[in-house]
């Protein structure tokens, strides 16, 4: 009880001048304490002063921000040392994990010289010592042929042996603190999975302290002994990470809780389906690259792909990243065109071009990228971007055109003071909202979402996924509604596919997602998403499987052979799985049926 | 814009003023200027500074204030012209490569590439050769000189802008190829734009100079600060001032351009 505590923060302010002068104060006194070798964990909403925090540990404030306050780690205390010294702890007491080790890597070195490089720089240790070290955390890592993955280079690396690299490269030094910063946010479920195995084994092993910056309370609650929950620079409840999930004692923490769990208020299915669906999508093909000669791309990304979706329906497609899901809305939008198949509105077929599409074709079919920042021009006005599809599909101009932007801004429940706004002055969720309005302005029938919830922060996910909810119930709209993430997935859509490879390997409806039976490949995506609970991870029976890349295999036998748990010898590695239906409806692509899968 | 003039450094507004201040003269140059500038009025060639004579005399006797104010006119407007030519063509072409089909995008950039291996001098030296320095074709020959380099720029710009989501959502929803171009892309690359259209002024007034200096670009009686040079040459034995004033004004406009640039591109950047 009475060690002294590694490292010590008492009323850490940051402050920064707004452009019109006044102070803002984006941490007001946080004070918490990290006892040696234990995890505390900060999690907040976006703005919530995370990243603030865990950068003023390394003395380190972004663009003139100010500040104040104790922080000691270790026997060194932050106040008042000089630059240089800073730099020093930096990269040697503190070391720190970002989001995307993608970016931070050097794309034209080797990996091992920029994972023992901290260690040369800060002088720890001598070359030879550095580099044995380093294979030693690539093995606790659970990195794939440890000895010689360090000679290669980041392109030839996954996002999540990346981010593992990254924490190699952190703890390379041995130092006093590493600060995780939503090191997960960017990964597969599938693939966090690994990387928080590995980042846990290799913490027990180092007895190393952490900081874990996150905003998912459940991954979270795997990674922390401590939660720290901040909510516009203020601590609003700190406690043990079991206590504080067990016993929220804050209405915010219950609210970060209950938004983990995205729930959709509950929509009358759409009526029987009428003879012909809305969309149907028949026996695609299409992938990027140069086409050969028979007609096959250089880089197939969809094979025989076919989905339908009936008035009002919403089908959800779920899959890792790269399974070509967003190849699909591409297909559908008219914007990839697609070697075989064809897709057709209300029983017509559409053109497999934009060119040859008619306008009110065009107009019934929109299209809502992931990403708000460079889904909306940021030369534009929101106004102005509203305003294009009005006059676009339906002629609308001057004050016409004016009072139905304000509609839709009414009915993304945005304020019309953000009319003559540019979009890079508009928060994430308000982005998004205009993403949306600009759809809703062409009046479709059915709307394409292409992971539109991904790069939003829990909260802001559960407001809009609302919106799309009750969007669909007043107008009556269909949607393609594709994301990794099978808990919004689920909360919105009546009928689930999942995608592996550029195939459909599950199809059923939302009910049929809560229990087993499910595809393998299913099973794998639902068991890997965090629960709520700690030991959670601890109990996760999944020994990773690392993907081997680059094997060519058959187009026959089943694609996901190579990672199933499931897999049997001499049937899966022999023969092209059957499409079969399992009894609670779904039809899946496998050789198992419905008792092999149920346990 | 008054604004973003505040905030540059203090190398950026040193180099705004002396732009604004040339900008100035070119206007209203020839409006002020004491004397005719084809006029002797003065006994002594190459004079120092008097009174009566600011800047002094000319080596026949004329108002060097008088003729580096309509010289500058002449520099000033014809290289705003050309650069301005030279970016229009340039970034116009490099939008229809970015939107138009692929062999569109192809036949331009190879015909650039041929142009941008040859030396942009040589090239303005045989085209004046060829066709003679009218003021017109003088334009002409420069701008197109500097289309190509402008061309590269501007397609690897937009060809970036082409790929992002929102030109993706316009072509979504059926926008014809001028909407993507006009409408989406360009107003996106008019901040960097900017920085190419100043440096390209730079390099059209060096070349406008030194063809003049060699006596290949204007045509007296017009000169531009290029021939001011030239024809006062000999008096840089005695550092005369009729060769020195317009030899710094060429420095001091070229210099100003690029502080003006470099500012206001690092303001962005940070
Ligand atoms: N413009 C493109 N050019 C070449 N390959 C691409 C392009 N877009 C996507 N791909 C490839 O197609 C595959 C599927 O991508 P995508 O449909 O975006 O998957 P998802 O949306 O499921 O993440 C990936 O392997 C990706 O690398
Ligand atoms: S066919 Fe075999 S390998 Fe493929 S998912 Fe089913 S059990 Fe696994
Ligand atoms: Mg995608």
């Amino acid at each position: 009880m009475t060690t002294p505590s590694h490292v010590d923060v008492r009323d850490l302010s940051v402050t920064v001048r707004r452009p019109d002068g006044t102070l803002l104060r984006i941490v007001d006194s946080v004070s918490f304490s990290i006892p040696r070798g234990e995890v505390l964990a900060l999690i907040g909403e976006s703005g919530s002063g995370k990243t603030t925090i865990a950068l003023s540990l390394m003395g380190y404030a972004r663009g003139g921000a100010v500040i104040s306050g104790q922080i000691r780690v270790g026997n060194a205390s932050l106040d008042g040392v000089g630059p240089a010294s800073l730099a020093a702890q930096r990269g040697n007491r503190i070391t720190y994990v970002a989001q995307s080790a993608a970016a931070a890597f050097n794309p034209s070195r080797r990996i091992i010289d920029q994972v023992i490089e901290p260690a040369l720089i800060h002088r720890t240790a001598a070359a030879p010592a550095a580099r044995e070290r380093a294979i030693g955390l690539f093995r606790a890592l659970a990195l794939p042929t440890p000895e010689t993955i360090g000679e290669r280079y980041p392109h030839e690396l996954s996002g999540g042996q990346l981010q593992r690299l990254m924490a190699a490269m952190a703890l390379i030094t041995k130092p006093d603190v590493v600060i995780f910063d939503e090191p997960t946010t960017a990964l597969d479920v599938t693939t966090q999975v690994e990387v928080l195995q590995a980042f846990r084994r290799v913490f027990r092993e180092e007895g190393a302290t952490g900081v874990y910056v996150s905003h998912d309370l459940a991954v979270v609650a795997q990674m922390a002994d401590h939660i720290l929950v901040l909510n516009g620079g203020k601590v609003r409840e700190q406690n043990s990470a079991a206590t504080l999930i067990a016993e929220p004692q804050d209405d915010y923490t219950r609210m970060l809780m209950s938004a983990a769990q995205p729930v959709v208020q509950a929509i009358t299915p759409p009526a029987p389906k009428a003879a012909t669906p809305l969309l149907e999508i028949d026996g695609i093909f299409a992938g990027y690259g140069p086409i050969d000669r028979e007609g096959r791309p250089a880089n197939p990304v969809l094979s025989a792909v076919s989905l339908s979706i009936g008035k009002g329906a919403a089908l959800g497609v779920i899959g890792e990243s790269g399974s070509g899901k967003s190849t699909v809305a591409r297909v559908v939008a008219g914007l990839l065109t697609p070697t075989a198949g064809t897709v057709s509105l209300d029983g017509e077929v559409l053109a497999p071009t934009l060119a040859e599409r008619t306008r009110e074709q065009l107009r019934r079919v929109q299209i809502v990228f992931q990403n708000a920042d460079v889904a909306l021009n940021p030369a534009h006005s929101v106004g102005e971007i509203l305003a294009r599809p009005l006059r676009f599909y339906h002629g609308k101009t001057g004050a016409d055109a004016r009072r139905r932007v304000n509609e839709l801004l009414d009915l993304t429940r945005l304020p019309s003071s953000v009319i003559d706004r540019r979009c890079g002055e508009l928060s994430g969720g308000q982005k998004q909202r205009v993403n949306l309005a600009r759809a809703l302005a062409a009046e479709p029938d059915i709307i394409l979402c292409d992971e539109v919830t991904s790069a939003l922060d829990t909260v802001v996910r559960g407001a809009i996924l609302d919106l799309l909810g009750d969007l669909r119930r007043d107008l009556g709209l269909a949607y393609l509604f594709i994301s990794h993430d099978i808990a919004t997935v689920k909360a919105l859509c009546d009928e689930i596919v999942v995608f592996y490879k550029g195939t459909r390997v599950e199809h059923g409806t939302s009910d049929a997602y809560a229990a087993p039976p499910y595809h393998p490949y299913t099973e794998l995506l639902i068991t890997s998403v965090p629960e709520l609970r700690p030991g959670w991870l601890a109990d996760y029976p999944y020994q990773p499987v690392a993907p081997v890349a680059n094997v060519t295999q058959s187009s026959d036998i089943c694609r996901f052979l190579q990672r199933c748990p499931r897999s049997r010898q001499g049937l899966c590695d022999i023969a092209a799985p059957p499409l079969r239906t399992l009894e609670n409806g779904s039809r899946i692509l496998c050789h198992l049926d419905t008792s092999e899968l149920a346990h | 814009m008054l604004h973003a003039a505040r905030r540059l450094p203090l190398s950026g507004k040193i180099g705004l003023a002396i732009v604004l201040f040339w900008l100035m003269v070119a206007l209203i140059g020839p409006f002020i200027a004491p004397y005719t500038p084809g006029a002797f009025v003065s006994e002594e060639v190459f004079a120092g500074s008097s009174g009566k004579f600011w800047f002094g005399s000319d080596f026949l006797g004329r108002d060097v204030l008088s003729r580096l104010l309509v010289g500058a006119r002449f520099t000033v407007g014809l290289s705003v012209l050309a650069a301005t030519l030279a970016c229009a063509t340039g970034t116009g072409l490099a939008l229809t490569a970015a939107v138009g089909p692929r062999w569109v995008d192809e036949l331009l950039s190879r015909a650039m590439d041929t142009m941008i291996s040859i030396p942009g001098k040589v090239f303005a030296l045989v085209m004046v050769a060829a066709f003679g320095s009218s003021l017109m074709l003088l334009t002409l020959i420069v701008a197109i000189t500097y289309v190509p380099g402008n061309f590269r720029i501007a397609r690897s710009l937009a060809v970036g802008l082409a790929r992002l989501d929102y030109v993706e959502v316009a072509r979504a929803r059926g926008e014809g190829r001028l909407h993507l171009a006009l409408v989406e892309m360009l107003p996106n690359m008019i901040r960097p734009l900017f920085a190419d259209i100043g440096l390209r002024f730079v390099f059209i007034v060096l070349l406008l100079s030194g063809l003049s200096f060699l006596g290949l670009g204007l045509q007296p009686p017009d000169a531009d600060l290029g021939s001011l040079v030239r024809e006062n040459v000999s008096g840089l034995g005695e550092g005369a001032l009729a060769v020195l004033v317009p030899a710094l004004a060429i420095a001091s406009l070229t210099v100003s351009v690029n502080l003006l640039i470099d500012a206001a591109t690092q303001g962005k950047a940070r």
